[in-house]
């Protein structure tokens, strides 16, 4: 009743090409966004901001640079950990050396030292393919984390090896460090998310967007048709490791503000955004960002559902924790291996007939 | 023989029984995707928890211990501890498996990496999450006859495992070329559809799969569970299997067993001489650096299956 394009007719390409091509969806879109930069800020506080907005916001960055990488190009990678790292302590020592840079840039310059290192990892899959790459990609993981442990250059010397976030302005405004009102962190994150995710829409659809598809579904037939799989394959590792690097860069300088790269950047982080993606729907911007926000509020669900809601004692809870969020996973990908993006698809088309369906 | 040979020699012999270790592991994950093509990130879990119910089988404080009142002996308590994992091989199959055929292989993946959490949070409600110390009766500590006769020290239980890994893998090896049981699992692993149109039942020869990788993890579980004792970290040697795994090739068991050998005496020879110029603990990352070089000349592993792709 509400959602019929009953009546819009486009009269060029461009709106035929458009993002949205249903105004009840620019409506909802743009309400949204409303309600997520000029809503939210008012009543958030520091709980919702470092237990929920900014995690899910950092990783929801992350999830849509990989999706870039596994869902779109095919190439299944366990070394998000790893680059995430990177962007992290690309930013600390950036921003410990040029104290004066804009934070912006820093983010930037460190999402494009992580395209590096990723391309140069990214080489192997020129020859490597399917699970072999997979378990190659974890040398990266490993031997990233190890790097950043050893080298004291890394974490400046610090004694405790740990990295830790100077108090940055933007506007005259702290975003990072510990006295940052929750508000602004959350709105430098909601800042960034926005406005690559949209680039993201926008290289999906593209001529490279394109060409990871081709490479994705068949890459022999990819290259009988024209497509190089070196470019192909190497710029879908570049710029989702630019991607996973900025991420990396919010997880750590505006979320947790000091690391320890054993704990922070764990294969543990590899394997949770690869089930953000899985979950969210592989091969969907959006997919990925609702991968996200379940994946981040579900082990905060679970935990106060049964210790504040059952009164079940720590210990157990994070026993029990683990194993519903096993069976949830394995739930999912029974009921919908297509993902969360799959289900929303299906919800729109119930949406459009609804509530006389004949 | 010089000093420098006899720690030579023993750095090599001890790389060779971790390899053997790493093997016993690999060998796992070799069976579940040669019979399913599932890459089943369970192992390391499985191993943990088999090891895990053995202890409480026979250990003072276990559930049958605080129930019934007495513990098992050894053997029967790894007899029963192999029923267990012939159960969770039954329960993988109907409740997860089963509404997966047919689905990418990454989805499948993804559900054995689901299956790792619900096993581990299991196994820790259940049995705690303490380190607990295996004991069924492996010698352990240096080998007198190599200490006495050539001055090499050889650790008793890497040999015990390495002697137990050739004979495991010796009867799977027959199990799977000379028994009808073993033809089915070859014809499943080469075609899914055409061994079920020839009436193997795929669901049985899962199970059976299953089983005999969680018979495998026992044995794993064993072996790293009396040198380390049994706590979470045994999950991890899943991630140490890994690089054994695409080194010697996804589908081959005696891949398995030569990758874990290359992998265990390079990741020594590694830390001895290489770690001291780079700082040390080298070896969380070396092997899958070792399994990468290997992989750039042969993608698909030393004795993996030739990779044809057709458009």
């Amino acid at each position: 009743m509400f959602y019929r394009e009953a009546g819009q007719f486009k009269t060029s390409y461009i709106a035929d090409q458009s993002i949205l091509p249903i105004a009840q969806d620019r409506v909802f879109v743009f309400g949204f966004m409303a309600v997520a930069f000029l809503g939210v800020p008012w009543f958030i506080d520091s709980y919702w901001a470092n237990a929920i907005f900014v995690p899910f916001l950092a990783y929801a960055l992350a999830a849509i640079g990989l999706n870039l990488l596994t869902g779109y190009c095919g190439q299944v990678s366990l070394g998000t950990g790893g680059f995430m790292a990177v962007g992290a302590f690309a930013t600390f020592k950036l921003i410990t050396l040029f104290p004066d840079l804009n934070l912006i840039i820093v983010i930037l310059l460190s999402g494009a030292i992580t395209a590096a290192v990723g391309v140069l990892f990214g080489i192997p899959s020129l020859r490597i393919k399917g699970f072999y790459l997979a378990v190659a990609t974890l040398a990266a993981q490993f031997f990233l984390v190890w790097l950043f442990n050893k080298v004291g250059w890394f974490f400046n010397y610090s004694p405790t090896g740990q990295i830790t976030m100077p108090s940055v302005e933007m506007f005259g405004v702290l975003v990072t460090g510990p006295s940052a009102s929750p508000a602004a962190r959350y709105l430098f994150c909601l800042g960034f998310v926005v406005l690559f995710a949209l680039a993201a829409k926008n290289i999906v659809r593209g001529r490279v967007g394109r060409s990871w598809m081709a490479i994705r579904d068949m890459d022999i037939a990819a290259e009988l048709i024209g497509i190089r799989p070196l470019a192909a394959k190497l710029s879908a590792f570049a710029v989702s490791s630019f991607y996973i690097g900025m991420a990396g860069a919010l997880y750590f300088g505006v979320w947790l503000g000091s690391a320890e790269p054993i704990e922070a950047f764990g294969v543990e982080q590899s394997f949770l955004v690869l089930f953000m993606i899985i979950i969210g729907g592989l091969g969907s911007i959006l997919g990925s960002v609702l991968g996200a926000a379940f994946m981040t509020l579900m082990p905060i669900f679970l935990k106060n559902f049964m210790v504040d809601g059952l009164a079940v004692e720590v210990v157990t809870a994070k026993h029990v924790e683990i194993t519903l969020m096993g069976v949830l996973i394995v739930f999912f990908l029974i009921v919908e291996p297509h993902g969360l993006a799959r289900m929303w698809q299906i919800l729109k088309e119930k949406l459009r007939l609804w509530p006389f369906p004949y | 023989m010089g000093g420098e040979v006899i720690f030579f020699l023993e750095i090599v012999i001890s790389g060779v029984m971790a390899g053997v270790m790493y093997a016993l592991v690999a060998l796992g994950f070799v069976l579940i995707f040669k019979a399913s093509g599932i890459f089943n990130f369970a192992q390391g879990v499985m191993c943990l928890f088999a090891a895990l119910a053995l202890y409480d089988f026979m250990a003072p404080g276990g559930w049958v211990d605080r129930w019934f009142g007495f513990t098992f002996p050894v053997w029967m308590a790894i007899v029963l501890t192999i029923g267990v994992m012939v159960v969770v091989a039954w329960l993988i199959e109907r409740l997860v498996l089963q509404h997966l055929v047919k689905q990418e292989p990454i989805i499948l993946f993804m559900a054995t990496l689901g299956l790792a959490y619900v096993l581990e949070g299991v196994g820790d409600i259940l049995f705690g999450s303490d380190v607990k110390p295996l004991d069924i009766g492996i010698p352990q500590g240096a080998s007198d006859w190599a200490l006495d006769n050539y001055g090499i020290y050889v650790e008793k239980l890497e040999l015990v495992a390495a002697i137990t890994g050739a004979v495991l893998v010796t009867i799977l090896g027959i199990f799977f070329h000379r028994t009808r049981i073993g033809r089915a699992l070859r014809a499943v692993a080469d075609d899914h559809q055409a061994a079920l149109s020839v009436g193997i039942s795929l669901r049985t020869i899962w199970v059976i799969v299953w089983s005999v990788s969680g018979i495998v993890a026992l044995v794993a579980g064993i072996m790293w569970g009396s040198k380390s004792g049994v706590q979470f970290s045994l999950s991890l040697i899943a991630l140490k299997a890994l690089p054994v795994l695409i080194l010697g090739g996804f589908t081959s068991v005696p891949g398995a067993i030569v990758g874990g050998l290359i992998i265990g005496v390079g990741e020594k020879l590694a830390e001895v001489y290489l770690g001291p110029f780079v700082g040390g603990a080298i070896e969380n990352w070396f092997a899958y650096m070792l399994a990468l070089v290997f992989l750039l000349f042969r993608p698909q592993g030393l004795f993996g299956e030739r990779i044809i792709e057709r458009v």
